[in-house]
C-alpha cells in the first residue's frame, strides 16, 4: 500500500494501519513482564499456591471480560459459560481420551470458541438483553453438562475425578502462560488499529460502518477471542483442581467476580483489570482470612462506593486529570 | 462548474417501505462527478431515508442503485465506503470517548481510500478542529461534531458525498465558510448530495436540485426555477397559495 510521507503530515498513512510498536513494546515490558514474572516467583516465596492460582485465573477471566466488554460494549453476564465449558472439554478429553493435560487445556480453548460461534447470534441483542440472553444460555450449558442423561460422558451431575492428570505445580505454569498471551492479546487491541475501531463499534455501530470498519466481523472476533482465552482458563483450572461438580465451574460468581474485577480497575485499558483485581481479590481474600464475619457487608460497601463515584473505574482518577493510562 | 455527462449515480424507481408506509415510493434521479445535488422537500418526504438507502443503512424494497456502473442496492455500508461512497448525519454521530485524532485515524485505517487520502493535519486543519485533535469528541460542540463528521467522512477518500442537513445549526460565518469547502470539494470532481431546509444555503451551492414529496421527486431543475412551480409551492405552502 501507499506509504508516502505526504506533505504537511508527520507521519506515512501506513503506520494508522499498523501497530503502534513503540508503546506496544513499552506495554509489553513494563506491565506484562513484569506481571508475569512475579507470578512465576511468588510461589517459590509464598506458600499458599491456590491462592496465587486464583489470582492468576480471575486476572485472565477480568482480561477475556475487558476484551469483550471494555472493547465492544457487550456485558457477559453468562461469561462462565465458556469456563465451564472449557472445563468440562478438559476433563472429557482425559477422561474419554486420556490426551496429555497441556492438549486438553487447548483443547479446552477450542470448546470455548466453539461454544463462542454457537453464541455468535447473541451479538445481534444489545445492552441488558444481551447480558440476559448471555446469562441463559451459561444455565443453558450448565444444564446440559450436569444432565444425569450424559453420565456416561460428562458424568452428569455427579462430578469428574481427574486423578491422572493432577499436577498443580504444572497447572499453575500452564495459567501464568495463558494469562500471558491474554494479556498480550489486550495490549495488542490497546495498541493496533484494530482494538481502536473496536473502540468505535462500541461507540457508534453505525458511524463505524461509515468508517469502513466491517462491524460484524469485528464484533465475532473480539467476541471469540473472549471466549477462547475463558476456555483456556477454565481447561487449566479443571487441570489444576481435578476434581469439580458442575456447579463448581459454572458458578456464577466466576462472572460476577470477572466483571467486578474489570468494571473497578476500568475496562478498556491493560491496567484497569490487573488494577481491579489485585486490590478487590486482595481485599476479599483479606477480608476473608481476618474478619469473616464483616465480609459480605464490607465488600457490598465497597462495590456500591465504586459504583457511585467512579462509575468508569479506578483508572478514571487518573484520566479524568487527563494521565494516559495504559 | 460543468458536471460530467455521464452519472456516478443513478437512482431509478427506488421503494422503501416501514410496515404500510411507504417512505420512497418510486424516487428517480441521478448525480454525476463535480455536481453539487440539493436534495429538499417538506418533513417526511423521504430526504434522509434516500440518503440511508443509498449509504447502505436500509435495503432498498425495489427499484435500482447504479453506483459507478454497479449495482450497489443492499450493500453494506462498509463495502459502499470502500467503494467510495461517504455521508454526514443529520444528527452527528462521532465516537465520543475517542480523541478527534483517533475518530479520523479509524476512517484512514479502514476506509480503503484507493488513492492516498488526505492527510489528517490538514484535515483538522481545513475544518478548525486541529486544536482539539487531541480531545475527547464528547467535549464538542455539536457544529464541531459536524465537522467531524465531514472529515471522517473525507478520510475515506469518498467520489460521492451525501450531506444530511450539515449546514443546520451553523451561524451566518460558519454558513459561507462552509459552503466554500463544499464547492471546493465539488470542484476537485466529488460528486455531492446535500439534504437541506435552509433555502438559502441550498441556492449558493447547488447545481440543481430534486424536489421530493411523499417518497418521489416532482420536480427536477434549478431551485430559481422550482420556486415558480405551482406544484412546489403547494407541497412548502399548502394549496391555497398554489393557485
Amino acid at each position: 500500500m501507499d506509504c508516502r510521507v505526504k506533505p504537511g503530515n508527520d507521519v506515512p498513512q501506513c503506520v494508522w494501519r499498523n501497530m503502534k510498536h513503540d508503546t506496544f513494546i513499552r506495554h509489553l515490558l513494563l506491565i506484562v513482564a513484569p506481571l508475569i514474572a512475579a507470578f512465576a516467583i511468588l510461589p517459590g516465596v509464598y506458600d499458599n499456591h491456590l491462592l496465587l492460582f486464583n489470582f492468576v485465573i480471575f486476572l485472565i477471566l477480568a482480561q477475556g471480560v475487558n476484551i469483550i466488554y471494555g472493547f465492544t460494549g457487550y456485558l457477559p453476564f453468562g461469561y462462565v459459560g465458556f469456563f465451564g465449558a472449557g472445563a468440562y472439554g478438559f476433563a472429557i478429553m482425559v477422561m474419554h481420551f486420556q490426551t496429555p493435560a497441556p492438549l486438553a487445556v487447548l483443547v479446552a480453548g477450542v470448546v470455548g470458541v466453539l461454544l463462542g460461534l454457537l453464541l455468535t447470534p447473541l451479538l445481534r441483542l444489545s445492552g441488558a438483553y444481551f447480558a440476559i440472553a448471555n446469562l441463559a444460555a451459561a444455565l443453558a450449558v450448565l444444564h446440559f453438562v450436569a444432565n444425569p442423561a450424559l453420565e456416561s460422558i460428562t458424568k452428569g451431575p455427579y462430578g469428574v475425578a481427574l486423578n491422572g492428570t493432577f499436577n498443580p505445580t504444572l497447572a499453575y505454569v500452564g495459567a501464568v502462560i495463558i494469562l500471558a498471551l491474554t494479556l498480550g492479546i489486550v495490549v495488542f487491541l490497546r495498541n493496533s488499529s484494530f482494538g481502536m475501531a473496536l473502540q468505535a463499534v462500541r461507540e457508534d455501530a453505525v458511524s463505524a460502518a461509515m468508517a469502513g470498519v466491517n462491524v460484524v466481523k469485528m464484533r465475532v472476533i473480539a467476541w471469540l477471542a473472549s471466549a477462547l482465552v475463558a476456555g483456556l482458563a477454565g481447561g487449566v483450572f479443571a487441570w489444576y483442581v481435578s476434581v469439580f461438580y458442575p456447579d463448581n465451574v459454572f458458578s456464577s460468581d466466576f462472572s460476577i467476580f470477572a466483571i467486578v474485577f474489570a468494571l473497578f480497575g476500568g475496562v478498556a485499558t491493560i491496567m484497569g483489570p490487573i488494577v481491579g483485581v489485585v486490590i478487590l481479590y486482595g481485599i476479599y481474600n483479606l477480608i476473608g482470612f481476618t474478619t469473616p464475619q464483616y465480609f459480605q457487608l464490607i465488600y457490598g460497601v465497597l462495590i456500591m462506593a465504586l459504583v457511585l463515584f467512579l462509575p468508569a473505574g479506578l483508572v478514571s482518577l487518573a484520566t479524568r486529570r487527563g494521565w494516559n493510562v495504559p | 462548474m460543468s458536471p460530467d455527462a455521464k452519472p456516478i449515480l443513478t437512482v431509478n424507481g427506488l421503494v422503501k417501505r416501514f410496515g404500510g408506509f411507504h417512505a420512497l415510493d418510486g424516487l428517480s434521479f441521478h448525480v454525476s462527478s463535480g455536481e453539487i445535488l440539493g436534495l429538499v422537500g417538506p418533513n417526511g418526504s423521504g430526504k434522509t431515508t434516500a440518503i440511508n438507502v443509498i449509504s447502505g443503512l436500509y435495503a432498498p424494497d425495489g427499484g435500482t442503485l447504479t453506483y459507478d456502473g454497479a449495482s450497489i442496492g443492499g450493500m453494506a455500508s462498509h463495502k459502499l465506503v470502500h467503494r467510495g461512497i461517504n455521508r454526514t448525519f443529520q444528527i452527528p454521530k462521532p465516537f465520543l470517548s475517542l480523541t478527534v485524532r483517533q475518530n479520523v485515524e479509524v476512517a484512514l485505517a479502514y476506509g480503503r481510500a484507493e488513492v492516498a487520502p488526505p492527510a489528517l493535519s490538514d484535515l483538522l486543519e481545513q475544518y478548525h478542529l486541529a486544536e482539539l485533535a487531541d480531545r475527547p469528541a464528547a467535549d464538542l460542540n455539536s457544529s464541531q461534531q459536524k465537522m467531524l463528521d465531514l472529515v471522517r467522512a473525507l478520510a475515506t477518500r469518498p467520489r460521492l458525498l451525501l450531506l444530511d442537513e450539515l449546514a443546520a445549526g451553523l451561524n451566518p460565518t460558519e454558513l459561507d465558510w462552509i459552503a466554500g469547502h463544499i464547492k471546493a470539494l465539488a470542484q476537485s470532481g466529488l460528486a455531492i448530495i446535500v439534504v437541506e431546509h435552509l433555502m438559502g444555503f441550498i441556492e449558493q451551492i447547488t447545481d440543481r436540485v430534486i424536489v421530493m414529496n411523499a417518497g418521489k421527486e416532482i420536480f427536477e431543475g434549478t431551485l430559481a426555477v422550482a420556486v415558480k412551480v405551482p406544484q412546489v409551492i403547494e407541497v412548502f405552502l399548502g394549496g391555497e397559495h398554489g393557485a
